[in-house]
């Protein structure tokens, strides 16, 4: 209720639904507990077996009938007790999510027990849905989840948890639980899966996924457990209005909860934990109280989490994050099975799942959306669908935090050695259903701003002596309100009118900027594209240049544009090049197009002016005319020396020229040798690798490159470079420019018409259409006592605060990394705000504000609480992407392997209850921190293979810097999709699988994708009838290996299978070119690259000996 | 032969050359106090009617040091089939091809009226004539599209197998290519960088690629055509292409910003053009076309910036020091003429503006290589069309007007000795026994490089009597000279023309009179004129009319019939008579004066006088008065101020302009419209009669000369009244009474005073 109430104050930008943020914490609740899980396990398996029974019933859905929670609660506390005992660590996740929980406003208000333990089944649900993995599972869970996490009124199902009860039964389980700990862990059960979805939800879904892996019958009790099952059907099976209706229904539970709420903060998350907890609520209770206490709380509310287990037992599966290095299996954990006991013979099922995770993440988090109201909510994965709605602080689309908890002292933030950073990506891309930031005009006095910190106004203003003056939230100062933006307050102190503008109610908004924030003092003009076509003989006999040129002409009309504007602003050009540069005059009064070559290239100028930059549909017809005649002009060329640096500067020189901001598409072939600045040597070396020179193969050869981009950043051009060598073309050196400017690079290793034309063709569309701001400058501002000190990503900058991008697009972030200026306050919170100044498409000047509030804490618990893991891995990664510019790629691996431990062992030290030496205890939040640092070590940049070139190591190495969490997310640990496992008949995604051969069957046909590469692997013993009807072909030795283009066939697997291609190409920003790999082929070596969790042929560990060895680091760390 | 008059024109007629004196002094000493130096004007290929080339080789003296060519003043001896050399008198058997000799068979040089002959060189590769336009983009609208048409136009002029290229410039130099379908090409120069030859070659892509030398060699011939092909191409083949090409030329788009002058690259442009033949046809005839509409504003050859409130260097300033671009950019064109000049191309510089465009710095261009130089305010007018158009007229034969690639080279009987050349030549410092160590003109050399002549380009050649006076020349004796002219005919033949010429030689001090009476007035006013001109350049003005005024007196006190101390005694032989009247004009020609005159047109007008033939110069010198009157039929009346009546039209001939001059009486009855009444139509044709005269010269006269058609008061009456002498001034108006002419408020000397103070000077024993 006080949701809905709180929901009002949503401006009328932003939607309405405010309330809701809270469910997501809910989740983390559950990583948090992540030590715990084993235990929960124990206590899930336990229940599971009762659960079980529960799950078959589908009924469980029927259990929505929120009446159940309070049984649960009852349950709760034996179950609790009954976890407690068990796994402390488990215990610990569970606290841990609690605590979220309850920073979580919601959680706070529920103070009341039963509300808690909700909570705590939520966080517990997560971790079990890693291990669980099983894809199928996770996606309806997904379903699931959202209405779980959504609705707490699954909570309700919770009732449906009724279960409970059974917790209590689960308790007694435990024992099994032990076992079955190590059950969670495996997905095998994927049968059950469906059972499990049903039954588990948000909890359930580790439950049951637990169980699926395992015994089906398990999982399904751990699903039912979660009763989420009922929750989910109530949402997404049920149908979305029932769903709410549950949500409704909960707030009954809510109505509960306010009562318990009422200690807590009235925040709108409550509610939603409240939904949730209900069944939990009992647990949460114990969790609570221990909750705010120290660790030892943790370790009770984990209890509580088993509790939970017993609940939904499931919900704190947390088991993987226990690992005994040595005998992983440590007896003591009971998660592991014996098997598992031989060291080399780990379960991989008991580690913790990525796959598992993401599926819990969605169930949990997916179905409602995320709303920004409070502070410090820890959003959604990057890989669950969630919506977002605006209340105060910047959508997680735009800026994702390492931790929503920043310790209060620099101390602490040592001591955790958890790197704070947030990963901002100012031009996010939103889904249609979410708005676009509001653009706010302030008139001739511009946007309003401290007076001495200069930050923009925002929704954490203090306003004060009745609106006369405000605070300024970052630096303290007292600020005049001018005249004509006085309003008064209302009794909250608040403004009247802070609901009707959008600086004073939202997260993200943009100003309209004065002529005071535009270069020398000019509103800026329209920015201009110059395409600068290489037509060296290598590009003409690939067949790039006509087929390029083909391509521009459908393209041009495709320029962005803004807003409902009818034509693109922008202009184009067009320059050709191989050892001199042609311009062309494409003037529209001209009957054909004039070619100017300007060979002077040690001292590039433009040739012309007027002509150059057109306006496409004034000069459709010049334009046309050149495009068909570049081809036939160079077709005879026997030029194949090129320059590079030189046409950099002709389209620097020509925006200059023009006296505006814009972006230059490169498309080259080969090394620039030809006598030039910028003149290149092939100085590729393998010999380097792996000694203290290997750094210069990611430098750049000379320093032109830097003073070129520094005077391109200067005049706002941006440059997009595409290659497409045969050789070596020293990617490290040619990258620099695009690097520090903001710009991309893409490239086709010997582009061949016929094999990459899809992929170029797309990539260019992409690149040509997608909104751009120029010649930006970011600044992100922070208050009192953090510091943003360090930024990864593509830009440059000429001190040390400002980001000065040419041109920034949507898909580009900067990572941003805080250190402590001072102690910070827990009362008051962090903030942040990300000020973009930059140029529309339409040429106009503008700025982009994001503001997010974070919290801060005195206890390292609730930082690992409130961490996230992904958004971690892209810090991490940059970081050691860096690292090798000036470090031997070995110490890079030893920084973050050392950092890495350290942050873990903190943990185990200083939040995880205390427990045998030989066990490995993982935070719930970070347990994937293990398996995606792995992943990041064996990249190709940090630990090259035979295959990888020098060139293709420099391109990862300048992709990454600047990959949003999502990207970094799939691109290190690919998404393995099996596609004949499910019914045809299913629209859903199939359920992901891990990243392991051992995971492939050869009856089955997988896809794999990583955000780059996209491959089919076809098993050797895949039935006739699916190779003929994917592939066209009678049998499995007559699918040509290599294939990049599936048949179109007209039959329902095959539309299946090219349809899933198409919305994942869709999903990515670049697109990915598919190869056929069949079993036993020479191709699959490729593709075993991307096997993330095995061990890798250039010497990168398996997912298992990397976790033992981290588990060996962090034992040593502790003794 | 009558008298010495018919001689002289004679000779003019048949050998294209007057010589100062005709009648040589047979001493050093006595020839260096003749005062004028024994010289000749030399028009190398004067059109002659009667001359058809021969079409096999000269035969040479075969002393290697000599190698004078077989002419009428040989001594031959037909029995032993031997000739004499009559320069170095060596002796030389006839070629084989001679067998056949005799008295009465004789080949065409043996024959005297053969003292010129031309013959045509067979061997060697013909290539085709080649016209780089070099075209300013700078420029007003109506005047860039009146240039465009000029150009376009002048595609159907050129012979059809020349080739033709075309380079634009403003704040850029864009060289077109030529030869591609659809899309028009260019390669495009920074305006503000100097290149070097093997850059701008670099860039152009003319280098070929680094091949072993034997390979190359065989190679090279075929491949010339092709890699120049770019951006020379035959006319036949791109003219449409070149027409649409002209046509789409547009203004150079670069903004000028308000109080600043168009950045204008010509220093670059024309030294991308001088690389670009150089690297393409090197010692091929070729002529570089400069159009420009304005002053150089940036680069190398830069005369003035672009801020308009800095002006363009005066007189003023060049005399102050105080032109500092002067001197860096006429540099640059100097470097660029040699380079031309040593290529055997030549440059053309045709500058319309209404300000100066900075012929000064740029005039070595034309000088140097034979070019042209045409002024005008704007090529939308008829003196810029009709000037450019007769560059490509045609000779009786239907062979254009023009020759390149000149080499002349004098020799002379061994009493003579070469002093230099005035004209628009460079030297090629080829010593030999008959140059001499004093220098008049461009001297110590034999031979010179005239790399763009035509019919009547003139060379002023000087000579040095080295006979000494104890070594008299037997009676009778004749001096010799020899001039020898290759050069490429414009039907892209080789061709030598070949003149040998004799003259007496007299002992000055008993044949004075022969001497005397032998001296050229108006061709040694003219050698004088241009040695005056050639000081000029680079000595003070007051400097070299005082040395004009000393040589002048000297040749007074010499020649002239006098009492010491007694003025009025003085008197001159004929042949001297118009000669001080000459210098009179002279002294107050623009060739001398500076004053009223910025310093590109004392460069334009300095230009043309160093190229023209006698009759011209003459012209320039002093210029023709004509009276067309009711009293009698048109007349030459006096250059004087006295010539001006009321009731007259004059028409005055300057060479560069033509003005018609209606008297008070003239004007006004015009202006009351007799001529349109049926009963006034004489009046009609009377006014008629000079426009039909001065039409003709207009139309036979390049450049074309400004046409300025002005009545008593107008202002364009300045043009007549600053040239004639001033006999009536505000001054002495009234003692001359009321009778004649038009007062001419000056206080230049008129020629009565001159001629007094002259007289004065030369009776005085003093000097």
């Amino acid at each position: 209720m006080n949701v809905n109430q709180s929901a009002p104050p949503v401006p009328p930008f932003g939607q309405p639904q405010p309330v809701y943020p809270g469910y997501h914490q809910s989740s983390y609740g559950g990583q948090p507990g992540s030590t715990a899980p084993p235990t929960p396990y124990g206590a899930y398996n336990g229940p599971v077996p009762g659960y079980q029974q529960t799950p078959p019933p589908g009924v469980s859905r029927a259990p929505p009938s929120s009446g159940v929670p309070p049984t649960s609660t009852a349950q709760v506390p034996s179950g609790q007790g009954a976890y407690g005992q068990f796994g402390q660590g488990d215990i610990q996740n569970g606290p841990s999510s609690t605590v979220q929980m309850q920073r979580l406003p919601g959680s706070q208000p529920f103070g009341s027990a039963p509300l808690a333990p909700v909570v705590s089944q939520p966080t517990v649900l997560q971790p079990y849905g890693p291990p669980p993995t099983s894809a199928q599972v996770t996606a309806q869970m997904a379903g699931m989840q959202i209405s779980g996490a959504v609705a707490p009124a699954p909570p309700p199902s919770g009732l449906g948890y009724g279960p409970p009860t059974s917790l209590a039964s689960a308790s007694g389980s435990f024992p099994n639980s032990g076992l079955y700990g190590s059950y969670p862990q495996g997905q095998a059960p994927p049968p059950s899966q469906a059972q499990g979805s049903s039954g588990a939800q948000p909890p359930q879904r580790s439950a049951p996924q637990q169980a699926s892996s395992f015994t089906p019958p398990a999982s399904g009790v751990p699903r039912m457990p979660s009763m989420t099952g009922p929750v989910l059907p109530g949402q997404s099976f049920v149908g979305p209005p029932v769903s709410q209706p549950n949500h409704v229904s909960s707030p009954p539970p809510q109505v509960l909860h306010p009562g318990t709420q009422m200690a807590g903060l009235p925040g709108q998350l409550p509610p939603m934990h409240s939904s949730q907890q209900p069944g939990y609520q009992l647990q949460q209770n114990g969790s609570f109280g221990p909750v705010r206490g120290p660790q030892p709380n943790y370790g009770s509310p984990y209890p509580g989490a088993p509790s939970f287990g017993s609940q939904p037992g499931p919900p704190q599966p947390l088991p993987p994050k226990r690992l005994d290095p040595d005998a992983i299996p440590s007896p003591q954990l009971n998660e592991l099975p014996p098997q598992q006991k031989t060291r080399h013979r780990i379960d991989p099922d008991a580690i913790p799942s990525p796959i598992q995770v993401i599926e819990d993440d969605r169930n949990n988090r997916g179905s409602e959306p995320f709303v920004t109201g409070v502070r410090g909510q820890v959003p959604p994965l990057v890989t669950t669908n969630f919506l977002v709605k605006d209340q105060g602080n910047a959508s997680p689309r735009y800026i994702r935090c390492t931790s929503y908890n920043i310790p209060c002292t620099s101390d602490m933030a040592k001591q955790a050695q958890v790197p704070l950073a947030a990963v901002i990506k100012p031009l996010a891309r939103l889904p249609p259903e979410e708005a676009s930031p509001y653009v706010v005009d302030h008139g001739e006095s511009g946007p309003l701003r401290c007076n001495r910190c200069k930050a923009y106004m925002c929704p954490f203003m203090q306003f004060i002596e009745g609106g006369r003056r405000f605070q300024c939230c970052f630096c303290s100062c007292i600020n005049d309100v001018p005249p004509q933006y006085f309003q008064h307050l209302d009794h909250t102190g608040k403004r009247v009118d802070a609901y009707d503008r959008p600086e004073l109610s939202l997260g993200s908004y943009e100003f309209l900027a004065t002529v005071d924030y535009c270069k020398n003092n000019k509103f800026p003009s329209p920015p201009a594209f110059i395409f600068m076509i290489d037509v060296s003989y290598n590009a003409i006999r690939s067949g790039l240049v006509r087929l390029l040129c083909e391509e521009l002409k459908s393209l041009l009309d495709f320029l962005p544009r803004e807003g409902g504007a009818e034509e693109s602003a922008i202009r184009v050009g067009f320059v050709t090049y191989n050892k001199v540069l042609h311009f062309y005059n494409v003037k529209s009064s001209l009957a054909q197009p004039q070619m100017m070559v300007v060979s002077d290239v040690a001292d590039m100028f433009v040739p012309l002016l007027d002509g150059f930059l057109v306006n496409v549909n004034e000069s459709r017809a010049v334009i046309t005319s050149l495009l068909d005649q570049i081809p036939e002009m160079f077709a005879d060329t026997r030029e194949t020396e090129t320059v590079f640096a030189p046409v950099i500067q002709a389209g620097m020189e020509a925006l200059k020229a023009a006296e505006c901001a814009g972006k230059l598409f490169l498309f080259h072939t080969s090394l620039p040798i030809a006598e030039a600045p910028g003149k290149l040597k092939n100085r590729d070396d393998r010999k380097l690798i792996n000694t203290d020179k290997e750094k210069t193969l990611f430098q750049p050869q000379t320093g032109a490159y830097q003073t070129l981009a520094k005077e391109c950043v200067a005049q706002g051009c941006c440059v997009d470079l595409f290659l497409f060598p045969n050789q070596y073309v020293d990617v490290a050196t040619l990258s620099v420019v695009p690097q520090l400017t903001g710009g991309s690079v893409y490239k086709y290793a010997c582009f061949q018409v016929e094999n990459d034309q899809e992929r170029f063709m797309s990539d260019l569309r992409q690149d040509v259409q997608k909104v751009v701001g120029f010649d930006a400058v970011m600044r992100v501002r922070t208050s009192t006592g953090i510091r943003a000190i360090d930024f990864f990503g593509a830009f440059y900058m000429s001190n040390t605060t400002d980001v000065e991008l040419a041109g920034l697009d949507g898909d580009k972030t900067v990572t941003v990394e805080f250190k402590h200026d001072d102690r910070l306050n827990e009362e008051s919170g962090a903030l942040l705000q990300c000020a973009l100044l930059y140029t529309s498409c339409a040429g106009q000047r503008r700025l982009r504000i994001h503001n997010l509030a974070l919290n801060c804490c005195t206890q390292l618990a609730d930082l690992y609480r409130n961490c996230e893991t992904d958004t971690l891995i892209n810090y991490m990664a940059k970081f050691a992407y860096r690292g090798v510019l000036n470090s031997p790629v070995k110490t890079v691996r030893d920084t973050l392997i050392t950092q890495c431990a350290q942050i873990l062992a903190c943990y185990r030290k200083n939040c995880a209850s205390p427990s045998s030496a030989g066990q490995l205890i993982l935070p719930e939040c970070m347990k994937l921190l293990p398996v995606y640092l792995n992943c990041v070590l064996k990249s190709d940049v940090l630990q090259p293979g035979a295959e990888v070139t020098t060139d293709d190591r420099a391109y990862v190495r300048q992709l990454v810097t600047s990959m949003d969490v999502a990207e970094t997310n799939v691109f290190f640990y690919p998404r393995l999709l099996p596609l004949t496992k499910s019914p045809i008949e299913s629209t859903t995604e199939p359920p992901a699988v891990r990243a392991s051969e051992e995971r492939l069957s050869n009856g089955d046909i997988y896809l794999l994708e990583n955000g780059l590469n996209l491959f089919i692997w076809v098993g050797a013993s895949v039935q006739q009838g699916v190779v003929q009807s994917l592939f066209g072909v009678s049998s499995f030795s007559q699918i040509t290996s290599g294939l990049s283009i599936l048949p179109v066939l007209d039959n329902p697997l095959s539309k299946k299978v090219r349809g899933l291609i198409d919305s994942l190409r869709a999903q990515r920003s670049r697109y990915m070119k598919l190869i056929v790999v069949k079993q036993e082929d020479k191709l699959e070596m490729l593709f075993k690259h991307f096997l993330v969790e095995d061990k890798s042929l250039n010497g990168g560990a398996s997912y298992v000996d990397f976790l033992c060895h981290m588990h060996k680091e962090i034992r040593q760390l502790l003794s | 032969m009558a008298t010495y008059l018919e001689f002289i024109q004679q000779n003019e007629e048949r050998d294209g050359v007057r010589f100062s004196w005709n009648v040589w002094p047979s001493s050093r000493l006595e020839a260096t106090r003749m005062v004028v130096p024994l010289a000749c004007l030399l028009t190398p290929l004067k059109e002659r009617l009667d001359l058809p080339p021969v079409q096999y080789e000269p035969v040479l003296c075969s002393r290697p040091t000599c190698k004078a060519i077989l002419n009428p003043l040989c001594q031959v001896d037909y029995r032993a089939k031997l000739w004499a050399c009559n320069f170095c008198f060596q002796r030389n058997q006839f070629p084989p091809a001679y067998t056949g000799i005799s008295e009465v068979n004789q080949p065409a040089e043996l024959m005297p009226q053969f003292s010129t002959i031309e013959y045509v060189i067979q061997r060697g590769p013909q290539s085709p004539l080649i016209f780089l336009y070099v075209v300013d983009t700078c420029l007003e609208e109506d005047d860039l599209q009146a240039l465009k048409e000029s150009l376009q136009m002048s595609l159907s002029l050129l012979p059809p197998d020349a080739l033709v290229g075309l380079i634009t410039f403003g704040r850029m130099v864009q060289v077109h290519e030529l030869s591609c379908e659809g899309i028009s090409k260019s390669y495009v120069f920074r305006g503000t960088k100097d290149l070097t030859a093997k850059q701008i070659q670099d860039m152009l892509g003319l280098t070929k690629p680094a091949m072993p030398m034997q390979q190359a060699r065989p190679a090279q011939p075929k491949e010339h055509p092709f890699v120049s092909s770019r951006f020379l191409q035959p006319v036949h083949k791109i003219d449409m292409n070149l027409t649409d090409l002209l046509g789409e030329l547009q203004r150079d788009p670069w903004p000028v910003t308000q109080g600043k002058r168009p950045l204008r690259s010509t220093g670059v442009a024309l030294s991308i053009a001088v690389g670009l033949l150089e690297g393409t046809f090197p010692n091929t005839g070729a002529r570089i076309m400069l159009f420009t509409g304005g002053p150089p504003t940036q680069g190398p050859g830069m005369v003035v910036g672009d801020e308009l409130k800095v002006p363009i260097r005066s007189w003023h300033d060049i005399e102050k020091d105080n032109a500092r671009l002067m001197k860096k950019a006429t540099k640059h064109y100097e470097m660029l003429a040699n380079r031309t000049a040593a290529n055997g191309h030549c440059i053309d510089i045709y500058a319309c503006a209404l300000d100066q465009s900075g012929l000064l710095e740029m005039k070595c261009c034309a000088n140097l290589t034979g070019g042209y130089m045409v002024m005008g305010d704007s090529f939308n007018t008829s003196l810029f069309k009709q000037t450019f158009q007769r560059i490509f007229s045609k000779d009786f034969n239907g062979d254009f007007r023009m020759a390149f690639g000149a080499t002349l080279e004098v020799k002379t009987s061994r009493e003579l000795k070469i002093a230099g050349a005035i004209g628009p030549c460079v030297s090629l410092n080829v010593k030999g026994p008959c140059v001499s160590e004093n220098e008049l003109g461009v001297g110590g050399t034999s031979q010179w490089k005239i790399c763009g002549l035509d019919p009547t380009t003139t060379l002023g050649i000087y000579f040095e009597v080295v006979n000494q006076h104890n070594a008299p020349i037997p009676q009778g004796g004749r001096g010799a000279i020899q001039f020898v002219t290759q050069y490429q005919h414009s039907s892209t033949q080789r061709r030598i023309r070949v003149t040998t010429i004799a003259r007496n030689w007299a002992d000055a001090q008993s044949q004075l009179k022969h001497i005397e009476a032998a001296f050229d007035q108006e061709a040694a006013a003219v050698l004088m004129a241009r040695l005056g001109v050639f000081r000029a350049e680079s000595e003070e003005g007051p400097d070299v009319l005082r040395w004009l005024d000393r040589q002048l007196i000297r040749l007074c006190q010499k020649f002239g019939q006098y009492n010491k101390e007694d003025a009025t005694s003085f008197r001159l032989s004929e042949s001297f008579s118009l000669y001080p009247q000459f210098m009179f004009h002279l002294r107050r020609s623009p060739f001398l004066q500076v004053f009223n005159n910025s310093p590109d047109e004392s460069s334009y007008y300095r230009h043309h006088f160093a190229r023209q033939d006698l009759t011209q110069s003459l012209i320039m010198i002093q210029p023709i008065l004509y009276s067309y009157s009711f009293h009698g039929p048109p007349e030459p009346v006096l250059l004087d101020s006295s010539s001006i009546l009321a009731d007259r039209i004059l028409l005055m001939d300057t060479f560069f302009q033509i003005v018609i001059y209606l008297g008070e009486t003239i004007a006004q009855w015009r202006k009351a419209g007799y001529q349109d009444m049926p009963e006034y139509e004489n009046f009609k044709h009377l006014l008629q009669a000079p426009l039909d005269d001065a039409q003709d010269i207009l139309q036979a006269r390049f450049p074309m000369p400004r046409y300025i058609h002005t009545e008593h008061g107008g202002s364009q009456a300045r043009f007549l009244l600053s040239k004639v002498n001033p006999s009536q001034t505000h001054n002495n108006l009234y003692a001359w009474g009321q009778e004649s002419g038009a007062p001419i408020l000056t206080d230049d000397v008129s020629l009565q005073v001159f001629m007094d103070h002259l007289k004065k000077l030369a009776v005085s024993s003093a000097s």
